[in-house]
Formats: structure tokens, C-alpha cells, sequence
């Protein structure tokens, strides 16, 4: 340090004083604290609550998760083993572990579930991300057949002709286009509900009888758990999104018909509650089907969940709608594009983008609202804590299995929050 | 106005329903697979098991009927129903038999048009409270706050009790039996009263059982048992003979541990003519002659269903009472198989 200075004249500096260390209320965890927990006389009150109520919380729900039990086969050993001290009893979620997953379903058969699950994960993967191969949207195609057959059993022709009812409605479509195309539209839609109401079922009774295949056929009435919220939870949604879509358009339409029935349609299933829609499809179609009519349950509920889902979706998707300039319309005609076309290509990729977080908030709700179906006797999960309470072993149990099933539906949910989000960021092109 | 049509329409449309499957016997033998509605779990009376097996004394009466018309307890399909939706479940035809906990009553039996097939179990609404409160007698209850599930008679039997002894209270309205464990064991309320069978059931559950009591006073009869459609006596019958056969087995001494042995042929007529022996009941309403023995051999008699599943020696822990045979001082009394 000698002779830094040795040159220099006294009223000006030329050379670098040694950077000093920032005081120490200006550097890392203390200035962070400063900032932002104790910048003023409200906000170190408002800390100190905070903090004091996390630790009374952690205080009090500590003890029980750290001496929680896993190994015990009813409440009143987890009591034994606990002597006094309070301590979640986990042992009734490992011993009914299977049954809150998959219900009644035979435990020969618990690969199909699981398998149906993993491949779902397979078929949704080309939907959700850009990066997955494109040949997987073939498999995604045929996946809603092969869930179908993998969870009820049965033929497997019955899926196989039930799909084959689309490449039917498609060559009806294409053998008519050059006719006009709506009408081409109409035919293929026609062709295809006709096959599967009156050639599906003698069909796949032929083929199965000259060439058996397929795997035990397990009735809806052995789904429960967390199967049953999933199955349903996921159809609805797979198909309240095109649903909603055509009714969204259907509504903007300005063709009467299309529009009073598409109105029509969102305005009752919206003005009902979901829970009286569940009552019709349990209670009041037992008396309007003929007797000894054997509808399936899930199926009758997994209905009445896409419409209900579906009509909420409409009007999100009309928010998205409306939200577009007018231009954007003006331009996708000055260019010469037909209808579907402009929707195709223009207005609906900017629609749904700016829907996004609506849909997937309807994607939530409706997920959560399979819990539902507990009051119309159906195990989901809630229905089967309480099934299981009803055992001896387990009368009286409660914080655990709801923590289970909440931390679950958590777990579902969040994650499509995330990719909500991932999703919004990707296909942001604005410059905001 | 409109909603009197509404109902009509659906009463009427039951009807159809009715006639239209007269004969449930065969529709069920058809089908091969009895359809029987239980309840989503009540402690002891339905219940899956972790392996998934519905388990408990209601359970027990459809398994008995299963095996007298299928002559196979197994083949029973358990439709879980809820307090909503039994009775539509039942008179549209969806189960066969209710066996959900079901209290006879005027207006369920005359109104909604169903048969009760008996009664498989004795209950009566009683009171529980804690030991620290220094109550001994529902009495002394007045202004105490009581949960009650909303929407069932226990709620009408309280307010008719409390009214009759000139006594106020405060309800607590809770949903379910778990709810109310809940609720009483933090406190919201100082009683807790529904059926005395839950009661015990709920009792055996706590950490500190012994601190609570259940008062002597029971205030209400709760005949419990399995229900039918109006409009078919002969299925009906089936329902109500097969649980008289649980009981006279009972009576006559014919359990599943000697089954075997007295269906070769004892002294004993009735017994004889219970087991198939003798005479020819079985026919008479559409079964074979053993329907009775392979119902006794589903689970035995009532009284080996009643210590297995809620009697004593279970965790439950209820006795007999009301619901012993007519020798011993109870209520049960099986009219004769001749």
C-alpha cells in the first residue's frame, strides 16, 4: 500500500480505493430479513404472527406426523403402540391401500388399471408436449378403446367395431363430400351413430363367437377409489373441452336452431347443480328405462359429468371468443378461408390460448367434483373412508384418510396448475 | 300442483315397473345374481373388509336369501345405496332387497309400498354422554346441546322426547356417524344420540371408552329389517321365511356346526320340515326343499350371524336384549314351519 499514493496529488484520487465488505445489514439472509419481513412496524408485526402461528401449527401437527404408525392392522393398535401419545394411525392407509386406489376390483386384475393408467400417460404425452414424437397421436387415438376394454374386460371386438364406428362415418363423409359439406358432415355423423346404435353389438357378438378373444369382464360396480375418480374425472375432461368448443360456437352461430339449442343447452345444465344431475342419472332413469334395463352406473354418472363439465367449458371458450379482435375474423375471411378453416387455423388457436387458465380451471373443479358421486352410494375415495370406517378395525379413524385423499386430489390438481402454466409461458408471443 | 303430477308420473311409472316384473324369483334365478342394497358402511350391519368382502349382520340376511334361491352365498351383488337413494334403488327395481338398517315404519310400509320382511334387529334411540358430565339419566338432560344426524327419525324421536318431558335443547346438525365422533369427542356437544347399536359400536371406538356413558333411557323403537317391492308376495315371502328360518334355527337348537348331522333326519318334525325332511315347504313358493339348510349354512343361524358380526365378542359388543328368542325373554319369535 506504500506507494499507491506515492505520485499522487492531493485533491484527486486516480487510483482504486480496495473494495470494502457492504455493511452488514445491506448483504445476504440480513438484508433479505430487512427487506422483506421487517421493513416497517406493521409488516415485523405482521411477521411475528406469522411466524408464531407456523410454529403452533408445526408444534402441534409435529408430534403427530413423527409418530405416525405405518405397522398395525387396526385403531386399537395403533393405540397400543402409540400408549398415549398422539400419533397419526398410516396403518389403515398401507391396509386398505389397495382398496382406496382400485376399489373392489379383483386383485388378479390390478395390472389392467395400472396399465391403463401408465399408457395414458403415453397417450397423453403427444397432446400435452410439442417435443414427443407425432406417431404417438395414433396411439392416442385408439387409447380412449383400449382404457375401455382394459378396464371392463370383456371381447375385445367390442372396442375394436365401437372405433371402427369413426373410419365408417369418415368414408360415408368422404364418398359424400363432393355433394356439399355439410351435408358430407351430416352423413359421416349419421353413419357413425347408426353403426354403433344398431351394427356394434350383433357385429362384435359375431366376431367374438367365431374368434374368443379377450380378458375377464369386470362390471363398473367393482370400481372404486381413486379409479373411479380418475375414470371419470378424465373422461369428462377429455371430452368437455370438444364438447364445449362446438357449443361455444354454436352459440355464436347465427344459424337459430344451432343457437337456441346450443343456448338452451348451457343455460339449464348451468342453472342446475351438479348433485341434482348425479340424483337424475342414479335415481330418476331407473324409472324411465325399461325394467331390467342394466345402464352402468359409471357410465350414466361419467355422462352426466361431461355435459355439466361441458357447459361450463362452452362459456369459457365463448370468453376466449369474445376476447378476440374483430379483425382477427375480418382477416382469416379476407383471406379466403371457409369457416371451419378460419376456425382452425386462426381463431380457435388464439381463443383457447387466451382460455387457458379458465379451462384449466374447470378441469379442476370438475376433477374435485367426482367427490360427488358419494351421495349417490358410488365408492370414490370419501365414499370408501367412510366404507372403511364402518369396520371395526378402523371405526373412528378420520384425519388420515382425509389427509390421503386430500394430499391425492392435491397432487392431481397442482399438477395440472403447473402445466397450465408451462403451457401459457410456451405459447407466449406477445411482447408484454 | 305440478310437482303432485311429477311424483304421480313416478309412481305410476313404478308401477309399470312392478307388474312388468312380476315374478322376481325368476328374474333373479334368470340373472343368477341377487341384487341387494346395503348401505355405503355402517359399523357391524355393512362393511368391506380390506379384502374387499362386504361383511356384517345385514350383509348376512342377503347372503342367507342368495344361497336359499341361488344355493350360493356368493352370488350377491351389493349395491351400495345411501339414505336418499334406497328407497328409489328399491322400487325401481334396481336391488331385490333392501338390507340397509331400515326402520318399519307406518308410512315407509303403507306409503312408499314396500314389505318389510320382518325385523332382523331390535334398536331403539338411546343417548350417550360423557361420564365427567355427572348425568345419569336422560331426565336431567335439559339444555344440554345434543348431535343429531339431520334428516332421519332419530331427529324427530329427540324433539317429540324432549318436548314430552317439558326439557329444551340445543341441536348440533351433523352429517354423518363419523362426524359426530368427531364433534362429541371435541366437545360440541354434550350428547350424542342416534340408535343404541351405534352408539355402542361408536362407544368401542374411542381411545377412552370408560369415560362414556350410554343412559339406560332408550326412547324410540327402531325395527330393523330387510324391505321388498310391494306386488310380489311370493318374493316377499321368500325374503321374510328365509330370515324365519335363521331364527327357528336358532330356536331349535340347528346351527352350522350340526347342520349336516340333522339334515340326515332327526326326532324332531320341525326341524325335519325346516331342514327338508319332512313335508314339502320348499316348493310351496318356488325353491327346493334344502332352500332352508343351504340359508342356515351361509353364515348359520341368527344367533352365530348375530355373536359374529355384532354380538358380544366382537368390538361391538352389543348383547342380546330385545333381540334374544322369545324363550329367553326377547322379541324374536319365528312363526311355525308346518
Amino acid at each position: 500500500m506504500s506507494d499507491t499514493h506515492s505520485n499522487t496529488v492531493a485533491y484527486v484520487r486516480d487510483s482504486m480505493l480496495p473494495e470494502a465488505t457492504p455493511p452488514l445489514t445491506e448483504v445476504g439472509a440480513i438484508r433479505w430479513l430487512r427487506e422483506n419481513l421487517f421493513s416497517g412496524v406493521l409488516n415485523i408485526i405482521l411477521t411475528v404472527l406469522g411466524i408464531s402461528s407456523v410454529i403452533w401449527i408445526v408444534l402441534h401437527i409435529g408430534p403427530w406426523f413423527l409418530n405416525a404408525v405405518w405397522n398395525a392392522e387396526s385403531l386399537a393398535e395403533c393405540r397400543q403402540i402409540l400408549d398415549g401419545a398422539t400419533g397419526a394411525c398410516f396403518g389403515v392407509i398401507k391396509d386398505r391401500w389397495h382398496q382406496l386406489i382400485f376399489g373392489f376390483y379383483p386383485p388378479s386384475a390390478y395390472w389392467r388399471p395400472t396399465l391403463a393408467f401408465v399408457l395414458m400417460l403415453v397417450a397423453l404425452a403427444p397432446i400435452l408436449f410439442a417435443g414427443a414424437p407425432r406417431k404417438l397421436f395414433w396411439f392416442s387415438a385408439i387409447y380412449p378403446a383400449l382404457a375401455f376394454w382394459l378396464l371392463w374386460g370383456g371381447t375385445i371386438w367390442f372396442p375394436i367395431i365401437a372405433m371402427a364406428g369413426f373410419a365408417v362415418g369418415y368414408l360415408a363423409y368422404r364418398v359424400t363430400l363432393p355433394l356439399s359439406t355439410l351435408a358430407a358432415t351430416i352423413v359421416g355423423v349419421l353413419a357413425t351413430i347408426l353403426w354403433w346404435l344398431y351394427l356394434t353389438g350383433p357385429i362384435s357378438n359375431m366376431l367374438s363367437g367365431a374368434l374368443p378373444i379377450g380378458i375377464m369382464p369386470i362390471r363398473s360396480d367393482s370400481f372404486g377409489g381413486f379409479m373411479v375418480s380418475t375414470v371419470i374425472g378424465v373422461t369428462g375432461i377429455a371430452l368437455s373441452l370438444p364438447i364445449g368448443i362446438v357449443l361455444a360456437l354454436g352459440r355464436q352461430s347465427d344459424m337459430f336452431l344451432i343457437k337456441t339449442v346450443s343456448v338452451g343447452f348451457i343455460e339449464f345444465i348451468r342453472g342446475v347443480p351438479l348433485i341434482t344431475l348425479l340424483f337424475t342419472a342414479s335415481l330418476l332413469l331407473n324409472y324411465f328405462l325399461p325394467p331390467g334395463t342394466n345402464f352402468d352406473i359409471i357410465l350414466r354418472v361419467i355422462i352426466m359429468v361431461t355435459l355439466f363439465a361441458s357447459a361450463y367449458m362452452a362459456e369459457v371458450i365463448r370468453g376466449g371468443l369474445a376476447a378476440l379482435p374483430r379483425g382477427q375474423y375480418e382477416a382469416a375471411d379476407a383471406l379466403g378461408l371457409d369457416y371451419w378453416k378460419a376456425q382452425r387455423l386462426i381463431i380457435m388457436p388464439q381463443a383457447l390460448k387466451i382460455s387457458i387458465p379458465g379451462i384449466v380451471n374447470t378441469f379442476i373443479g370438475l376433477f374435485k367434483d367426482t367427490t360427488l358421486v358419494v351421495f349417490i352410494g358410488i365408492l370414490d375415495p370419501i365414499g370408501l373412508s367412510n366404507a372403511i370406517r364402518a369396520d371395526s378395525d378402523w371405526n373412528g379413524i378420520y384425519w388420515e384418510l382425509f389427509g390421503f385423499i386430500g394430499l391425492c386430489f392435491f397432487i392431481f390438481c397442482f399438477g395440472m396448475s403447473r402445466y397450465s402454466q408451462y403451457l401459457e409461458r410456451k405459447l407466449k408471443t406477445d411482447h408484454r | 300442483m305440478k310437482k303432485t303430477v311429477f311424483v304421480g308420473t313416478l309412481a305410476a311409472a313404478a308401477a309399470i315397473a312392478g307388474t312388468a316384473s312380476a315374478a322376481k324369483l325368476d328374474d333373479v334365478k334368470a340373472r343368477g345374481e341377487l341384487n341387494c342394497g346395503v348401505s355405503t358402511g355402517v359399523n357391524g350391519f355393512s362393511a368391506p373388509d380390506s379384502a374387499g368382502e362386504w361383511q356384517g349382520f345385514d350383509v348376512a340376511v342377503c347372503r342367507a336369501v342368495a344361497a336359499a334361491v341361488l344355493s350360493d352365498p356368493k352370488k350377491v351383488k351389493f349395491v351400495t345405496t345411501t339414505g336418499q337413494t334406497r328407497f328409489t334403488a328399491l322400487a325401481s327395481g334396481e336391488i331385490d332387497v333392501l338390507a340397509r338398517n331400515t326402520t318399519w315404519t307406518f308410512s315407509r310400509d303403507v306409503d312408499l309400498k314396500f314389505t318389510f320382511a320382518g325385523v332382523n334387529y331390535y334398536d331403539g334411540q338411546g343417548f350417550m354422554v360423557n361420564k365427567a358430565l355427572g348425568v345419569s339419566s336422560a331426565k336431567e338432560l335439559d339444555g344440554a346441546t345434543v348431535c343429531i344426524q339431520t334428516g332421519t327419525t332419530t331427529e324427530l324421536n329427540l324433539a317429540d322426547y324432549f318436548k314430552v318431558n317439558n326439557m329444551s335443547y340445543e341441536p348440533v346438525p351433523i352429517e354423518t356417524n363419523a362426524e359426530a365422533q368427531q364433534q362429541y369427542l371435541a366437545g360440541a356437544c354434550d350428547v350424542y344420540t342416534t340408535d343404541a347399536s351405534g352408539l355402542a359400536a361408536t362407544r368401542a371406538t374411542f381411545a377412552d371408552p370408560e369415560n362414556h356413558i350410554l343412559l339406560p333411557e332408550i326412547i324410540s323403537k327402531e325395527p330393523l329389517g330387510p324391505l321388498v317391492a310391494h306386488g310380489d308376495d311370493q318374493w316377499s315371502e321368500i325374503v321374510m321365511w328365509t330370515l324365519n328360518a335363521l331364527i327357528a334355527a336358532e330356536e331349535l337348537g340347528v346351527t352350522s356346526a350340526n347342520l349336516e348331522e340333522l339334515a340326515k333326519g332327526t326326532e324332531n318334525p320341525e326341524i325335519n320340515r325346516l331342514l327338508g325332511n319332512e313335508g314339502d315347504l320348499g316348493p310351496m313358493f318356488g325353491l327346493d326343499n334344502e332352500w332352508a339348510k343351504r340359508a342356515i349354512m351361509a353364515g348359520g343361524n341368527y344367533g352365530e350371524i348375530f355373536a359374529a358380526t355384532i354380538g358380544e365378542s366382537t368390538p361391538i359388543g352389543l348383547a342380546r336384549g330385545l333381540n334374544a328368542q322369545w324363550t329367553q325373554g326377547g322379541l324374536l319369535y319365528s312363526p311355525p314351519f308346518r
